[in-house]
């Protein structure tokens, strides 16, 4: 029959009690309002931690120099320095589908220009270095292949590196004294921020790691070697075939640990996503707890409202109502008051969690998929628990219902 | 093709069975009632007047025996026809008027109109509902809640709500029990009215003197039909309700 009559019916049972519908749907609008807003600021998070791996640069085969142990004290990933550059070279000239290579060597120093000095960490690597880590310049020149070959005394510089030692005043072309060798600033880079660690990333001066070698760090081996592959796909073949290659040309045996690791970002940034993936899902669950708290509201107040109503179900069965007819309004009730619920906690969730990001500066990610998922789940709820009520309901004897006080 | 009887029951029986116990509270009823009738149906409590009252309204399905309503027999059909039955044929008036709270008098004469088979527009409805409501003399009361209305004014939009869907019977289960004397009598002129505008009405009542108003009294006793006839000196709602007036007379009048 009669669906329509059926909803009007069900929409003027809840009219009659304003105040209880209104507080049974506040259950519900408190529900999905703390799922929305709770998922919201975890996929923020998550988000966050994503961009900053992302600037870590795209498709990043890491490979680190074995460790080493000398006097029984071991010396940690690179210490070994069993990365030479003809390594370097060789994957770049072997490996297929790798678009670019950085020799990495890494040290810390005092570095000055006029009166200012400050403590940084100096990177030597290759010109494709910034190519590889997506890393622009705000001002200069990056150093050219030709200042990798000739070990030529450039540098650029990070923002933070830029303030400290020069302040406002522009810093490319300056001299920059790196144990005591002057080295010129071809160009600063850009802000990248902190790192997933709280490092400063653009505390930093970056050098042609030929240079590096001969004047800053010293020694002939490399820390790490960053590798690029062009396509995602290529990743873990352009991986396998690294180590097959230095394996092959540290004449490791079949058997034998490798003298060198290798790491992709992919892995570095699972490792990242998994923690926040943790912190959503368990927002997530707290708020879902609040969710199924207002359903079993919503079934309370259905159970007490069909108790308290039985004569009016009587009545209506006297005048014709079928069984179903009876069931299909209470289950109505019972969802419009968690759907309804469920639209005004999406609102709730969103002003929420918007506001919470302001005063918080939590950044908030709010996506259609939750919003819908959040609706879709509450009135889920409702029909979950209005289902007993309205079948307790729709059951009733009309001749009991009717002489019931 | 129905001779003008609307109502036939065939030695009706209807037993309950409360675990191990077995109450016989129909024990064979035939009866005839033709259309335009107005029958009071009476008896003291447990004689099982109640329990023909919810057989005839289609509320509950006869043990044994046959009823045709309208020639139909219905004795056999499920809930779900029973309910269509009492919505199209039978309209019902209770002792407690039965009405929703924090309704309007119109949406409560529309209930029975919703679960019918027809789908009207709200105009429609509204139109057909304030047509009954005037139809019993309440006129400008279409919004009240039944909590802004008196008692016989409430049984008033019960009787409307009833009328609604044009029933073959109407059916009132003591239907002055909450009333005052003055306002039993008001209802009574309601039902004698309808009656001569040929409605078949049949009402159950302990109340020898509201049998009074009916055509026809039939006393139940034990199960069983005791006695049957025509009422003669029937009362005329009209000229009680005067009666009571004078009475009041000393008094000055209020209303």
């Amino acid at each position: 029959m009669r669906f329509g009559a059926t909803f009007k019916i069900a929409f003027r049972a809840l009219r009659r009690n304003k105040l209880r519908s209104v507080l049974t749907a506040l259950g519900i609008i408190i529900g999905v309002g703390a799922v929305i807003a709770m998922v919201g600021i975890g996929n923020g998070a998550k988000a966050q931690v994503e961009a900053q791996i992302a600037s870590l640069g795209e498709n990043v085969i890491l490979i680190f120099s074995g460790s080493t142990t000398s006097s029984g004290i071991r010396t940690g990933w690179g210490g070994a320095g069993t990365l030479k550059i003809e390594d370097a070279d060789a994957i770049r000239r072997e490996v297929p589908g790798i678009v670019n290579v950085s020799e990495e060597v890494v040290s810390n120093s005092q570095i000055a220009s006029g009166n200012q000095n400050w403590f940084t960490r100096i990177y030597g690597e290759s010109a494709e270095y910034l190519d590889i880590r997506q890393w622009a310049l705000s001002d200069g020149a990056p150093f050219t292949d030709q200042d990798v070959r000739s070990a030529n005394k450039v540098c650029v510089i990070g923002a933070t590196t830029a303030t400290q030692i020069f302040g406002s005043s522009d810093a490319v072309g300056q001299a920059l004294r790196i144990k005591n060798v002057p080295f010129t600033v071809t160009g600063v880079l850009t802000r990248k921020g902190l790192s997933t660690q709280g490092v400063d990333q653009d505390d930093v001066v970056i050098m042609p790691f030929t240079t590096a070698m001969k004047r800053v760090a010293g020694g002939t081996t490399l820390r790490n070697i960053n590798v690029q592959v062009g396509n995602a796909k290529d990743l873990a073949l352009a991986q396998q075939q690294i180590i097959d290659l230095l394996r092959q040309r540290h004449n490791i045996r079949a058997g034998r640990d490798d003298d060198f690791t290798v790491r992709n970002q992919q892995e570095i940034a699972d490792a990242q996503t998994a923690a926040t993936d943790v912190m959503t899902g368990l927002l997530a669950a707290i708020a879902g707890v609040s969710l199924i708290v207002g359903g079993i509201g919503i079934m309370n107040i259905m159970l007490v409202s069909v108790t308290e109503r039985t004569r009016e179900i009587g009545t209506r069965m006297a005048v014709g109502a079928h069984g179903r007819d009876i069931l299909t309004q209470f289950l109505i009730e019972a969802v419009s008051l968690s759907s309804i619920g469920g639209l005004i906690g999406i609102i709730v969730g969103v002003v929420g969690s918007k506001t919470i990001s302001a005063v918080k500066h939590w950044p908030s990610l709010i996506s259609p998929s939750s919003i819908i998922v959040a609706f879709l789940f509450s009135a889920a709820v409702g029909i979950f628990f209005g289902f007993y009520p309205a079948r307790k309901a729709a059951a009733l004897d009309p001749i009991e219902a009717l002489r019931y006080e | 093709m129905t001779n003008g009887v609307l109502v036939h029951l065939d030695d009706v029986r209807k037993t309950y069975h409360s675990g191990e116990m077995e109450v016989r509270a129909v024990r064979g009823v035939t009866l005839e009632i033709r259309q335009g009738e107005f029958v009071a149906l009476m008896g003291a409590s447990g004689s099982g007047k109640s329990t023909l009252m919810n057989v005839l309204g289609c509320l509950d399905r006869p043990s044994a025996g046959r009823y045709l309503l309208d020639g139909a027999d219905v004795s056999g059909l499920d809930r779900d026809q029973l309910a269509d039955i009492r919505n199209s044929k039978i309209g019902f008036v209770f002792q407690g008027f039965n009405l929703l709270p924090r309704t309007s008098a119109r949406e409560n004469v529309e209930l029975p109109l919703l679960y019918g088979h027809h789908r009207l527009t709200n105009a429609q409805l509204r139109e057909k509902a304030d047509a009954v409501l005037a139809s019993v003399g309440l006129q400008g009361r279409e919004d009240h809640h039944p909590s802004q209305l008196s008692g016989g004014q409430q049984q008033r939009v019960a009787i409307a709500r009833a009328l609604i869907n044009q029933p073959e019977v109407l059916l009132a289960d003591e239907p002055t029990g909450n009333l005052d004397s003055r306002t039993s009598v008001d209802i009574m002129g309601v039902f004698q009215q309808l009656n001569d505008n040929g409605i078949t009405i049949i009402m159950v009542t302990h109340e020898p003197d509201i049998a009074m108003y009916a055509r026809r009294n039939v006393v139940m006793r034990d199960g069983l039909v005791q006695s049957d006839r025509a009422v003669t000196q029937r009362f005329d709602a009209k000229v009680e309700a005067q009666k009571l007036t004078d009475a009041e007379e000393p008094e000055p009048a209020q209303k």
